[in-house]
């Protein structure tokens, strides 16, 4: 094998090129001294390459080696997970340059450049990331090509590499459709598998919600068959919070069941609801979702939760009727939970709630009356609000007054607790904005929203949103709306940018299309896919069937273009051919040795009835063919139609 | 081939000949390869193998984990990926195929070789296709030569084959082969082009001065150090040999010319198998004979050959060597007869 061979400038080149294209889009997530290392180590072999140097001893390049095992260790704390090996694959392909003293070394560098390609989807599968990995592997396909064909010139590599990038491609698509999908983990993947998702949690501090307000990143996205709910009825529910321990709001007792613990009724919304992956099992429905949803389970605090954390995008189809009643006859235990309160905080509040109490009637005239106090108070929206103390609710409500929508629900729920009603916080999300390229309704991090839930006699679980009362336009038209202006708002939040939200719109429309038929593309969208061209019940054998049929088919494609011959040949050679094949049907074939003259002599020797016209012929070509003057197309197709119109019978 | 007397040695030869029988039979069973093809030979789809490389089995393995790696993350790209690259190395299947589909192969010049030397093998390699045959090679006895062949063009490949006994030696199975475009994928062929090489006799390496016995005409002048010596020059004649060709005459615009020397008109040499020593061996007679004909030729000395079974009459000039050179080549074997 010619293995053993030294690599030519040229290829080094080429892989050079290689890995600066795979390597350039990782340093969004490399630790800086890592990008500075594989950065020199780039530059040194281009210097190398340029000066026609010796790469450095092999004894530096293990030291060098060692030292970024070290380096990636201390980074991450382990070896293992995705971003320590991404690290760790990406120092090993830049030494690996370095270390290339024969093609097998190339060879080996560009399974690592493909390794890393698929690196990139680590962190983010956007179709630019995506455009980006294929440059990458479209140059590490010409280097491994240049390693075969090193006589031809560069741009004749990359176009050969091209073509059998877009000979691949086909077999890309049919086996994108109809590769059976297995989802999920195959085993316990490292804990560092799902960082970077965000998202609520399910405890909630002051000022955990508001981070989330600062981000732009959508939390999923609701297509509705019909007009959406208008935007004071878009709560979506996430963790509800009981547990109460002066500061954080934990979340309390829940039953879970297959089944739902209410009787919808009232306006019905159908929606489907696409999630992005937060590594929580909650669905986020609007309240409150029907029976009979495939996968998913209900709590008793009506929350909708999948079988499995979602970690990749999720679809879910749904039905929802926001004006269930709900809660009528909870149990006495999840009673008793929502009227819980650690004995020695807030004593302002508790004061506060207790003169209420006093005053009201009944639950529902403390419930009025709370409100009215809280919006007699003079409490400021803000997504900065001052840091709290240890009796936050008192230091919000007499104190700073300023404060983001967890402080508004856990004051709330903390007055109603102190006057004696069941009362609990909701977090989730609320508002959202159509889209108006597709319709869909988009909700981001940013709408992220607590809001709390009053128990009464007689009428269940009832919503009441304490953030209104200070900022109804928050839940009218959303948070820009609700904030003052030197808060410090998301970028496609603020107004007046309105043309960028128009082109952030028609972006986001495209990434929907794109994260729900590429990223998105799952055993149930197969499934669905397959159905609607018409299969029915598609299962492994019929994915099996048709993946090999349609292999099948573009290999023999692929094969009749192996067995195509093109002549896109000289028109005076092919009028030349012409004229021998002509004749070699009359028995009088040219050799291969034969001149034209010689030919022509011959056949005017063998067909002595046409001689002239037999001679005229190969001595107008012995003159076109080898005169001084390249051949005029004039006299070419001139030439081309006589021996057309030769006759020798 | 001198008999083989011992027993053992016999049965090992059984063993061969029993393995070469299998091994003929397996050739045309897989490659149906029989006896020499008449030429041009033409690749076929039929007679073109791919398997892949050590570095396309590497490769298989990386998607392999990357595939693995994209169903544990739940990477759609990564999915992508490997089937873009998986995709890829079936188009390189075609590609490594198409490489050698109908290249035609022609047995080209052989000229012959005294044995130990390399054989040439020239074989014509043509391309019909309008696009380039790049990485090619071509291996036959143990050597392979790269090459490739431009749009519509032929390539004269010549084989450098080590010869080892006198006689023909024929080229027997050729393999062409290509790992283009991605080294991945070895696409091969294996073919017998109806093609041999004489091997002439191995030349005595200090072989003693050329025999001036009786039969030596008496008109010689004394002295075989004068033979060399400068006489003038004559019109050429096509039997005289290359190597006395006036090449500098020729160069300067003149006439093709012949360099004679005073040793060529000067006595005729007869080489007689029956004046060697009695106790030489038959192959050491040959080598012996075969270097006095190279020293003859080296001196322009014209000379006869008698064989036990053939005599050739006095000569010079490269084709009355090439012909005794011929005879002792083929001495004792069935091309004897039909040389």
């Amino acid at each position: 094998m010619p293995e053993m061979r030294a690599p030519t400038s040229a290829q080094l080149g080429w892989l050079l090129a290689a890995v600066t294209a795979t390597l350039a889009p990782h340093a969004v997530e490399l630790p800086y001294w890592l990008i500075a290392l594989c950065t020199s180590l780039i530059a040194i072999r281009a210097a190398l390459l340029w000066r026609r140097g010796k790469p450095p001893r092999q004894l530096l390049i293990l030291l060098v080696a060692i030292a970024a095992g070290i380096g990636v260790r201390l980074e991450f704390g382990h070896f293992f997970g995705k971003d320590p090996g991404v690290a760790l694959l990406a120092v090993l392909l830049c030494l690996k340059l370095l270390e290339s003293h024969t093609t097998r070394d190339l060879r080996a560098a560009v399974l690592l450049a493909y390794f890393l390609q698929l690196g990139l989807f680590f962190y983010n599968q956007t179709p630019g990331i995506a455009a980006l990995a294929l440059a990458g592997a479209l140059l590490t396909t010409t280097t491994l090509l240049s390693l075969e064909d090193a006589a031809a010139r560069p741009a004749a590599q990359l176009r050969t590499s091209t073509l059998l990038l877009a000979q691949g491609l086909p077999f890309m698509l049919v086996l994108f459709v109809l590769f059976p999908r297995v989802q999920g983990p195959l085993w316990g993947l490292p804990s560092d598998a799902y960082s970077g998702m965000t998202g609520l949690s399910d405890t909630m501090t002051p000022g955990s919600i508001s981070q989330l307000g600062l981000s732009d990143a959508i939390a999923f996205r609701a297509e509705f068959n019909g007009p959406p709910p208008p935007p004071p009825q878009r709560y979506w529910r996430g963790p509800v919070l009981s547990r109460y321990d002066g500061r954080t709001w934990r979340p309390g007792f829940s039953t879970i069941a297959a089944a739902p613990g209410y009787a919808p009724s009232g306006r019905a919304y159908e929606y489907r609801l696409t999630l992005e992956p937060h590594n929580q099992p909650w669905l986020l429905a609007l309240d409150f979702p029907a029976a009979n949803v495939p996968k998913a389970r209900y709590a008793g605090d009506y929350r909708l939760l999948a079988e499995q954390p979602l970690r990749t995008r999720t679809r879910v189809e749904l039905r929802s009727y926001p004006a269930t009643t709900v809660g009528k006859d909870e149990s006495a235990f999840v009673l008793a939970e929502a009227r819980r309160l650690p004995a020695d905080v807030n004593p302002r509040g508790r004061a506060l709630a207790l003169e209420i109490a006093a005053k009201s009637a009944n639950p529902a005239a403390i419930l009025a009356g709370t409100l009215e106090r809280m919006r007699g108070m003079g409490l400021t929206y803000t997504l900065n609000p001052p840091l709290l103390g240890t009796h936050a609710v008192d230091e919000f409500l007499f104190d700073t007054r300023q404060g983001f929508c967890e402080h508004f629900a856990s004051a709330f729920v903390f007055l109603m607790r102190a006057a004696g009603l069941p009362a609990r916080v909701v977090t989730g999300y609320q508002g959202g904005e159509i889209n108006p390229v597709d319709g869909s309704l988009v909700v981001r991090q940013s709408d992220a929203h607590a809001w709390a839930e009053v128990w009464l006699a007689g009428r269940g679980w009832v919503r009441v949103d304490p953030t209104a009362l200070s900022a109804p336009a928050r839940i009218e038209s959303g948070l820009s709306a609700a904030l003052q202006e030197w808060d410090a708002l998301p970028l496609l939040r603020r107004p007046g940018l309105d043309w960028l939200r128009d082109m952030r719109h028609r972006w986001e429309a495209l990434s929907n299309t794109w994260n729900q038929w590429v990223l998105g593309y799952n055993s149930d969208r197969q499934r669905d896919l397959l159905e609607r061209i018409g299969f029915r019940q598609p299962d492994w054998r019929m994915l099996a069937m048709l993946l090999g049929v349609s292999a099948t088919t573009l290999m023999l494609l692929l094969m009749a273009w192996a067995f195509a011959q093109r002549r896109r040949r000289d028109p005076l050679d092919a009028a030349w051919a012409r004229f021998s094949r002509k004749l070699a049907r009359h028995g009088a074939g040219r050799h291969p040795w034969e001149g034209p003259l010689d030919y022509g002599k011959r056949l005017a020797m063998t067909f002595p009835g046409r001689a002239a016209p037999l001679r005229a012929i190969s001595e107008r070509y012995a003159s076109l063919r080898y005169g001084a003057q390249p051949a005029d197309p004039r006299s070419v197709r001139l030439l081309a139609r006589s021996i057309r119109r030769l006759k020798l019978k | 081939m001198p008999a083989r007397p011992d027993a053992s040695r016999h049965r090992l030869g059984d063993w061969r000949r029993h393995l070469l029988r299998v091994r003929v039979a397996l050739d045309r069973l897989l490659f149906r390869i029989g006896p020499p093809e008449p030429a041009p030979i033409v690749l076929g789809q039929r007679r073109i193998y791919v398997l892949p490389t050590p570095a396309g089995l590497a490769f298989a393995a990386a998607l392999l984990v990357m595939l693995i790696a994209s169903i544990n993350y739940n990477l759609s790209l990564g999915y992508a990926l490997v089937f873009l690259l998986g995709g890829v190395a079936v188009a390189s299947i075609v590609h490594a195929f198409r490489n050698l589909l109908h290249l035609s192969f022609a047995p080209g010049r052989a000229e012959p070789v005294f044995a130990g030397e390399r054989a040439g093998f020239h074989i014509i390699v043509g391309n019909r296709r309008h696009a380039r045959r790049p990485s090619l090679r071509l291996g036959a006895r143990g050597a392979e030569v790269p090459f490739e062949i431009d749009a519509e063009d032929r390539a004269d490949v010549n084989i450098p084959v080590a010869t080892t006994a006198r006689g023909w030696m024929t080229l027997g199975r050729v393999r062409i082969e290509t790992t283009y475009p991605l080294g991945l994928i070895r696409a091969w062929s294996v073919l017998v082009p109806d093609q041999r090489c004489l091997v002439y006799p191995t030349p005595e390496p200090n072989p003693p001065p050329l025999p001036e016995g009786p039969s030596s005409t008496p008109g010689r002048r004394a002295g075989s150090a004068g033979d060399d010596d400068f006489a003038g020059l004559r019109r050429h004649q096509p039997a005289d040999s290359p190597r006395q060709v006036a090449w500098k005459t020729l160069a300067r615009g003149g006439p093709m010319l012949t360099k004679q020397f005073t040793g060529m008109d000067g006595g005729k040499i007869h080489l007689d198998w029956n004046d060697l020593p009695a106790d030489l061996g038959a192959e050491a007679r040959l080598s012996r004979m075969t270097a006095w004909i190279v020293a003859a030729e080296q001196r322009g000395l014209a000379f006869s050959l008698t064989l036990p079974a053939a005599s050739i009459a006095p000569g010079q000039g490269s084709e009355h060597i090439a012909n005794c050179l011929r005879h002792l080549a083929l001495f004792g074997t069935d091309g004897a007869a039909n040389a």
